[in-house]
């Protein structure tokens, strides 16, 4: 499967689990996480983080040769979301953004009209931006019409664990999209990051099912291999469903015919 | 306060780095015993010890994974009382230990289940949690929120007003006749793979064959140390709330209480005289230790979340602090790498609570020359595997 690679605007990963980092109860038991998953590319809050401090998350993700994604957690309106964005640009050195733009600190759902917004004003401004947005068509739609280099609807919300809760909508999201499509939030299991990779989503992110798990690499390696199976599942084709009869592949009498 | 001393060339049996809590303590056991001791501190005890809450709470804030950290911090608990006692017996002034046990409470149903999966790990780990329901959470503390929807009670978490215990550690050290020296130290001096002495800002030199550094957040920044033998201790910033409650409406709270209100996790430590402690943000901002707005609002919507008497409470002082912390949350104690240098650092959320462990600890290791068993898992050279790997060197120190 080694060209089987993830594209997002010109850069290329053989990972499809992207990673977060919040949640992890020490910096060790994050960077012992973050090399099971594999991951080549993790997600860090800027407004949590001074870039210049030694010994911080961002020192783990350059020794294990991880790019920084960062993300603009905690922003409200756009406004906020693109100061946000251009500080972690020039402290980072680094054009690519994840864009959150949530509408309450209760609920962390994305707020639409803030959303499409922001991320029109970004990607005018050169950035290369992956959007976090709700499980919406019609909006992820938008936001590719308006410059992002990638979609990320969510599963469910932030933190929640609550897995895929429209799995139609991503496979209409999937089906839609010219750009990759991110399954970002909501896994809460292994399961459910192979079902985004199953529905046609071009990677995952996560960050809680992992960092709040009780044994938070080996749950890391879980999704590792999750996406991965998820992956190959979706390239292999399943077989359609039958719901009125049984075929089954090893017939009753004789042999396979082999 | 202890005798003031400038003089180019002072002696001393043993330096201790840094005057918080940990420093102090290490420095009044060591002249307990008998040693010259000299602490140098440019404003002892105001640091991290001063703006802490105090919680000794090992049970409550129980990590996953970290069963070595919580044998040490109970330890630590089980050794508070006798420490308290031969303090206050030095001090002749309060060590500020409350014993009041801790309530956890969850808000939401989903909080619930967050706490009930904590309080099975707990039992799993042999330790004493109670459940309760939410009405009889709020019968132990008739002033918490109606909503609150379960708890888990913990005798064993108590908490010690950690700015009392620091004045009781100034004048203990006093008392035992511990020089305090208001100096930044620039450096350690070492004579190839020894500790000398440390040499202090104004350019002054202490010499001495034993140097304890208890520099917490700052101890990767000590001067003269080799970078592969430099502690991995970052600062982590937390924001703080000291709340006065109404003389009509004490006791707000008896126990400590730590909530988790619609997943956002506070804490409410009450004190004897009508504090109420509520804290604390975490945010990985360097040396930053600006009060910012939102970290005042974040502490007081939940307190108020889980204690609505909160709107009554006077908003007496925000203040923020710096933890030591290490890459797997755990102190780092003894052995540097240089003989005669030790660490006592890194402590970061659970400096107070440590202090009396720590203390006799590297007080042990100085006397007997040899390493304490409980310390073995806290070495520094557990992170030796970690440094330079990749090409990237251990931090380099920003001055």
């Amino acid at each position: 499967m080694s060209d089987d690679t993830l594209v997002i605007a010109g850069r290329e990963y053989t990972s499809r689990l992207v990673m977060g980092t919040g949640g992890a109860p020490s910096l060790e038991v994050l960077e012992e996480a973050l090399v099971a998953s594999g991951t080549q590319l993790t997600t860090v809050a800027l407004r949590r983080l001074d870039p210049g401090q030694q010994g911080s998350v961002l020192d783990v993700l350059r020794k294990h040769d991880i790019a920084v994604l960062p993300n603009t957690a905690g922003c409200f309106t756009a406004g906020e979301a693109v100061l946000t964005a251009r500080l972690a640009r020039e402290a980072l050195q680094t054009d690519l953004i994840k864009l959150e733009v949530v509408a309450d600190d209760h609920t962390l759902l994305p707020d639409p009209v803030e959303l499409l917004d922001a991320a029109e004003t970004l990607a005018a401004d050169g950035f290369t931006v992956l959007a976090y947005t709700n499980d919406d068509p019609i909006l992820a739609r938008r936001l590719e019409q308006v410059g992002c280099a990638a979609v990320m609807p969510l599963g469910s919300p932030i933190g929640s664990g609550l897995g895929i809760r429209n799995p139609h909508n991503i496979s209409m999201i999937v089906e839609a999209a010219q750009v990759p499509i991110v399954l970002d939030a909501g896994i809460g299991t292994a399961s459910d990051a192979a079902l985004a990779m199953e529905l046609g989503c071009d990677a995952v992110l996560l960050a809680t099912a992992v960092t709040r798990a009780e044994r938070p690499a080996l749950m890391a390696a879980a999704m590792r291999d999750a996406v991965v199976a998820g992956r190959n599942a979706r390239l292999a084709g399943r077989i359609p469903r039958r719901y009125h009869a049984a075929q089954a592949s090893s017939p009753l009498e004789g042999r396979a015919d082999l | 306060m202890g005798k003031e001393i400038s003089t180019v060339g002072g002696v001393a049996d043993v330096v201790v780095v840094g005057g918080g809590l940990i420093g102090l303590a290490v420095a009044w056991r060591l002249a307990a015993d008998g040693m010259q001791v000299t602490v140098c501190d440019p404003t002892p005890g105001t640091q991290t010890s001063s703006v802490a809450a105090g919680m000794l709470a090992p049970i409550t804030e129980v990590e996953f994974g970290e069963d070595d950290l919580l044998a040490l911090n109970l330890a630590s608990v089980a050794a508070w009382p006798a420490f308290a006692e031969e303090l206050e017996a030095v001090a002749g002034v309060p060590a500020g230990l409350h014993r009041t046990g801790t309530l956890s409470v969850a808000y939401d149903t989903d909080d619930a289940a967050a706490l009930r999966r904590l309080a099975d790990y707990q039992r799993r780990l042999g330790l004493d949690v109670e459940e309760l329901t939410g009405r009889e959470t709020r019968k132990r503390e008739p002033l918490l929120a109606a909503g609150i929807s379960a708890g888990v009670w913990v005798p064993g978490d108590h908490s010690v007003d950690n700015r009392q215990a620091v004045a009781a550690l100034l004048r203990a050290v006093e008392k035992v006749g511990v020089n305090l020296v208001r100096e930044h130290v620039a450096r350690v001096l070492v004579s190839g793979t020894t500790a000398v002495g440390v040499q202090l800002d104004n350019g002054d030199t202490i010499t001495s064959s034993q140097i304890v550094a208890a520099a917490g957040p700052w101890s990767a920044q000590l001067g003269g140390i080799p970078d592969e033998l430099r502690p991995p201790v970052r600062p982590v910033k937390g924001e703080i709330l000291r709340l006065r409650v109404p003389e009509a409406y004490r006791p707000a709270l008896t126990h400590t209480v730590r909530a988790t209100a619609r997943g956002f996790g506070v804490y409410l430590v009450p004190r004897p005289g009508g504090e109420l402690v509520v804290g604390a943000t975490t945010s990985e901002l360097g040396y930053d230790t600006r009060v910012l707005a939102g970290g005042v609002f974040s502490l007081l919507r939940d307190a108020r979340t889980v204690l609505p008497i909160t709107d009554e409470l006077e908003l007496v002082e925000s203040v923020a602090g710096l933890r030591p912390a290490t890459p797997d949350n755990a102190p780092i104690l003894g052995p540097s790498g240089i003989d005669g240098l030790l660490w006592a650092t890194g402590h970061y959320r659970n400096g107070v609570l440590l202090t009396p462990i720590t203390a006799d600890l590297i007080a042990e290791s100085i006397r007997t020359g040899g390493v304490p068993k409980l310390i073995e898992p806290f070495l520094a050279d557990r992170f030796a595997h970690r440094v330079p790997d990749n090409g990237e060197q251990t931090p380099k120190v920003a001055r």
